[in-house]
């Protein structure tokens, strides 16, 4: 399961010709990539505006997401379905098509060359829509009405009964979102021109020319860029069981 | 009530809660609704959906993205549905949902149904699951390249040798290629259906198990009569976000497949890529539109349809 | 007298001042981000700057992978840089669309440009003005283990077609079972062979990739199948290598399991990286006492978003990025090939064990005229595929990939 992410681990300790064979450990391992990519003085610059926009990308997410979500599992209205198949549709357009009309829209309104600009397209989606909702469908009913007899507003019901039940969806949709800022490269760099607020993807990319890339940087660049989402992974899927507790205790 | 108009002394709050006072719970639930989804109306419709139309609009154009438009009406449409390239890749594109969603959600429920059960270490297994989803595609396919390389330097067919069986050409072939860059798909999307399935599965009341333990019903039962009818949304977000993110396949084939992109012999090519190519290898922006609407009604009637048949059985 | 000087003196430092302060015009400079193509680029900023005090220059760069989408989508939109470097396949695009402007022929006289530069400069002479001027330009070579040649008992690098297939087979070794353990040559259809099969091997065998108007598919034809057979040969008949081994032609040659590779210019600072890789460059193997090459460049050109001062400062720049001395700096620095024969074809660098065989290729080299590089690419490795993984006939290949690229022709050439 694991043995190609061992290949990736290994050639980013490896040089010369060795890159070229498939080796778990390498015979003369050298920290030569990472003290390349690392000597990159923007390193720590894009590795900071990554960082800014997943996390506040994904705290959008979370709250509209569950917001929408439990809107349209929780309440019955006319035009709800036609809501939820519009959101679900934005996940049936390539992003490459969507770049342009995205690029005009920044131009317009000043967009370009900021963490706004970036960040943008990602602070509501219809994947974590579709998830919560799918997720808030469970939750039973009974709960809720408790709480509207008890004389709580809606917006309280949702972020203090309803959204603590559905933690591990939560932590689950955190993880998928953050990971998918952190590899974005394509929106990123078209909207950006300067280096200072490129992306890791981004200011990777940089290190390949027009012919050139070397496979032992993809690797060490690759194995640089997991490290976060994996603190991430092991951070959140402690949240994933935790959740579950708690909807033991309520439910 | 009294009679009149609606007192302009009041405060607006005021009013508004004597406004919500006098609608049904229906109304108020649905004033509710609309008021929560407000803002992310907005969000959709300006970031999601005007670029979605204008996409159709531009499917209606010759334009090359640099110079000036020149509405041409359905040629493009035309000229897609003579293209025999188009209709291979399509193909292709089915192929991979039809095989690659079945397997991937298969294997991951198996894996998450068994990761639930297990206590010991299982953090740490679910990490190793986990990690392919989390590293990048390109240095995944590189590591996979090799990987399908013949004897002596691809693993697989040096495995393959161990057992007498005959090296096997994997990318390098018309038949294989599609099926040797479906396997690290599936291979790099088990994690994320893993934790669905086990945020899935942990988000069954315990009282629902402690029931059937009173009943003494086997494994098996309360697979069948607990599990999978609890997970019934769950399995449902699955297959249809599965069979979308299948059906746009790309980054795979962008970067493992042997040749160009999409080959050998455009054997591998799914729509996504054709898209792509169209738009920002060739700048042919209103044939690559037309792609995408194409692409866009496909995966709305094929999402439309799951939803309905799993209502169906939901019910 | 001396007043009068000193009155001059006075007066011309300040009309210097004035214009340095009134006149201060910036402009901006586009290209794609590769450290050594960066560091030349501040080089002869810094150069220029010192010699126009007036003008300031803007350096932006983003990273070649989609650079092509960046600068057109922000070219079309008006965001665009005063001066452009474009690959010249993709320079028909701009013109048509109206983004570049042609290059006034004061600044610029078209003779001095045919004199001064190499032939294959001529395809940015198009509707009877220049568009964009390159800095250097590029060619192709074959790339030799030495290592792997000395253990082979083979003394040097093949000059003809027919040694270069000797050669390939003494280089290649394969196990009992037929594997390759090292390939002769090292064929990749998705690296520069089909620039070697359009421009080198169609003219080897007497026939030319394209009408002499650009409009016409010629290499459907006797002398394209016998180039398209020479190459499949390769894998098929003489099985020296296979496309695709080890994933791409550099990686085998890097790895030291490839005797032979054809690369241009551009590898040799990637190879020179690679430790333990002993190799040599030589010219592209002749046929028949003739040699062909294939030589691409990437172009300045100025937009039609400069205007006024800013066009005339663009202007000077360009004037300077395309100077002898800009050409030595950029050879100094990037390693690419001086576009003006006067400086590369000079002893030291025609001599130069390195550069020497890629410039003296640049005498006789051509440059294809793209519509569209990716689709016309596709067609020689699409005949390939079919060649050597369906076992079509070479002619009959072609005639299905020339029919597909004909239209891609037409369409352009229809407007």
């Amino acid at each position: 399961m694991i043995t190609p992410i061992l290949f990736m681990l290994s050639t980013s300790f490896k040089e010369g010709a060795e890159v070229y064979s498939l080796t778990i450990f390498p015979e003369k391992p050298t920290l030569v990539n990472y003290l390349f990519i690392l000597g990159e003085s923007k390193f720590i610059i894009w590795t900071v505006n990554s960082l800014i926009i997943a996390v506040l990308s994904t705290f959008s997410v979370l709250f509209f997401d569950g917001l929408v979500g439990y809107t349209l599992a929780k309440f019955s209205f006319r035009g709800r379905e036609i809501v939820f198949i519009a959101i679900l549709s934005t996940l049936m357009i390539p992003t490459e098509m969507l770049i342009i009309p995205w690029y005009m829209m920044s131009r317009t309104f000043g967009w370009l060359d900021t963490y706004w600009g970036i960040a943008f397209p990602g602070l509501m989606t219809g994947f974590g829509t579709f998830l919560m909702r799918q997720f808030f469908m469970n939750l039973p009913d009974e709960l809720i009405d408790a709480a509207r007899m008890d004389g709580w507003s809606e917006f309280a019901i949702w972020l203090r009964i309803a959204m603590p039940l559905v933690i591990p969806a939560l932590s689950a949709l955190a993880i998928f979102h953050f990971l998918g800022n952190w590899t974005a490269f394509i929106w990123p760099l078209i909207v950006t021109n300067d280096p200072d607020l490129y992306t890791i993807p981004v200011g990777i990319a940089s290190f390949n020319g027009e012919f050139q890339s070397d496979w032992e940087i993809v690797m060490t660049a690759s194995c640089l860029a997991t490290i976060p989402t994996l603190f991430v992974f092991i951070f959140l899927q402690k949240f994933i069981i935790k959740g579950i507790m708690l909807a033991g205790l309520k439910g | 009530m009294r009679p009149g108009i609606p007192g302009c002394s009041l405060s607006d709050k005021k009013m508004l809660s004597r406004f919500l006072e006098r609608q049904t719970i229906g109304q108020k639930q649905a004033l509710t609704a609309w008021l929560f989804l407000l803002i992310p109306i907005l969000f959709y419709v300006i970031i999601r959906f005007y670029p979605t139309f204008e996409a159709f609009f531009v499917s209606t154009l010759k334009w090359n993205l640099l110079g000036k438009q020149k509405f041409i009406g359905f040629k493009n449409y035309i000229k897609l549905f003579e293209d025999e390239e188009f209709w291979l890749v399509l193909i292709n594109t089915f192929k991979y949902a039809l095989i690659g969603v079945p397997i991937s959600l298969l294997f991951s429920f198996l894996i998450a149904y068994y990761l639930n059960e297990i206590t010991f270490g299982h953090e740490t297994i679910r990490a190793l699951y986990f990690i392919p989803f989390l590293t990048t595609a390109v240095a995944m396919a590189w590591v996979w390249r090799w990987l399908y390389q013949p004897v002596p330097i691809g693993y697989f067919n040096i495995i393959l040798s161990w057992f007498g069986i005959a090296q096997q050409p994997f990318l390098k072939s018309l038949d294989q290629a599609l099926y040797s860059i479906m396997a690290p798909a599936v291979w790099a999307g088990l994690g994320f259906q893993i934790i669905i399935y086990l945020a899935g599965i942990r988000a069954i009341p315990q009282s629902h198990f402690e029931a059937s333990s009173i009943d003494g019903a086997g494994r098996i039962q309360v697979l069948r009569e607990i599990i999978l009818p609890a997970l019934r949304p769950t399995i449902l977000f699955l297959v249809v976000i599965s069979t979308i993110g299948f059906l746009r396949i790309f980054d795979q084939v962008y970067s493992m497949s042997a040749d160009s992109a999409g080959g050998p012999l455009n054997s591998t090519k799914p729509l996504v890529l054709m898209i792509y190519e169209a738009a920002f290898d060739e700048f042919k922006m209103g044939y690559a539109a037309a792609l995408t609407v194409v692409l866009f009604l496909i995966l709305l009637v094929i999402s439309l349809l799951q939803l309905s048949l799993m209502r169906r059985w939901t019910r | 007298m001396i007043r009068k000087s000193w009155f001059i003196a006075i007066s011309g430092m300040f009309l210097i001042f004035s214009l340095a302060s009134v006149g201060a015009v910036e402009i901006e400079y586009w290209q794609y981000t590769y450290k050594s193509r960066v560091e030349a680029i501040d080089k002869l900023i810094e150069s220029f700057q010192a010699a126009n005090p007036g003008i300031t220059v803007k350096h932006t760069n983003f990273p070649y992978a989609d650079y092509r989408k960046k600068v057109a989508i922000a070219v079309s939109a008006g965001d665009g840089p005063d001066i452009v470097q474009l690959y010249y396949g993709w320079l028909n695009d701009y013109r048509d669309s109206g983004l570049i402007q042609p290059l006034p022929k004061d600044a610029f006289p078209h003779d001095e440009i045919e004199d001064e530069f190499f032939g294959i400069v001529k395809s940015m002479k198009v509707k009877g003005e220049y568009w964009g001027l390159p800095t250097a330009v590029r060619s192709l070579a074959l790339f030799y283990n030495k290592d792997l040649f000395s253990e082979a008992g083979i003394s040097g690098p093949p000059e003809t077609l027919d040694e270069f297939v000797a050669t390939a087979k003494r280089l290649t070794k394969k196990d009992n079972a037929g594997n390759y353990l090292q390939i002769g040559f090292a064929v990749d259809t998705d690296g520069q062979d089909h620039h070697w099969w359009r421009e080198v091997l169609n003219r080897l065998y007497g026939g030319k990739p394209y009408s002499s108007d650009g409009k016409k598919i010629a290499y459907n034809s006797s002398s394209g199948s016998q180039a398209l057979k020479f190459v499949t040969d390769l894998e098929k008949t003489h099985q020296v290598g296979s496309n695709g081994f080890m994933n791409r032609g550099q990686d085998a040659f890097k790895a030291g399991k490839a005797g032979m590779v054809i690369d241009g210019s551009f590898r040799i600072s990637t190879f020179n990286k690679q430790k333990d890789l002993n190799f040599g460059i030589t010219e592209l193997p002749g046929h028949n006492g003739n040699r062909f090459n294939f030589s691409s460049y990437w172009v300045n050109g100025i937009s039609t978003k400069a205007k006024g001062e800013k066009y005339d400062a663009a202007v000077k720049f360009l004037k300077h990025l395309t100077s002898q001395n800009a050409m030595q700096i950029w050879l100094d620095t990037v390693g690419e090939l001086p576009a003006k024969p006067k400086i590369a074809l000079v002893d030291k660098n025609k001599k130069h064990p390195q550069f020497g065989p890629f410039i003296r290729g640049l005498a006789y080299a051509n440059a294809t005229s793209f519509i569209a590089e990716k689709p016309q690419r596709q067609s020689f490795i699409d005949a390939y595929d079919m060649v050597v993984l369906k076992d079509m006939s070479p002619s009959e290949a072609l005639s299905k990939v020339a029919k597909k690229e004909q239209e891609v022709l037409d369409e352009f050439f229809e407007n």
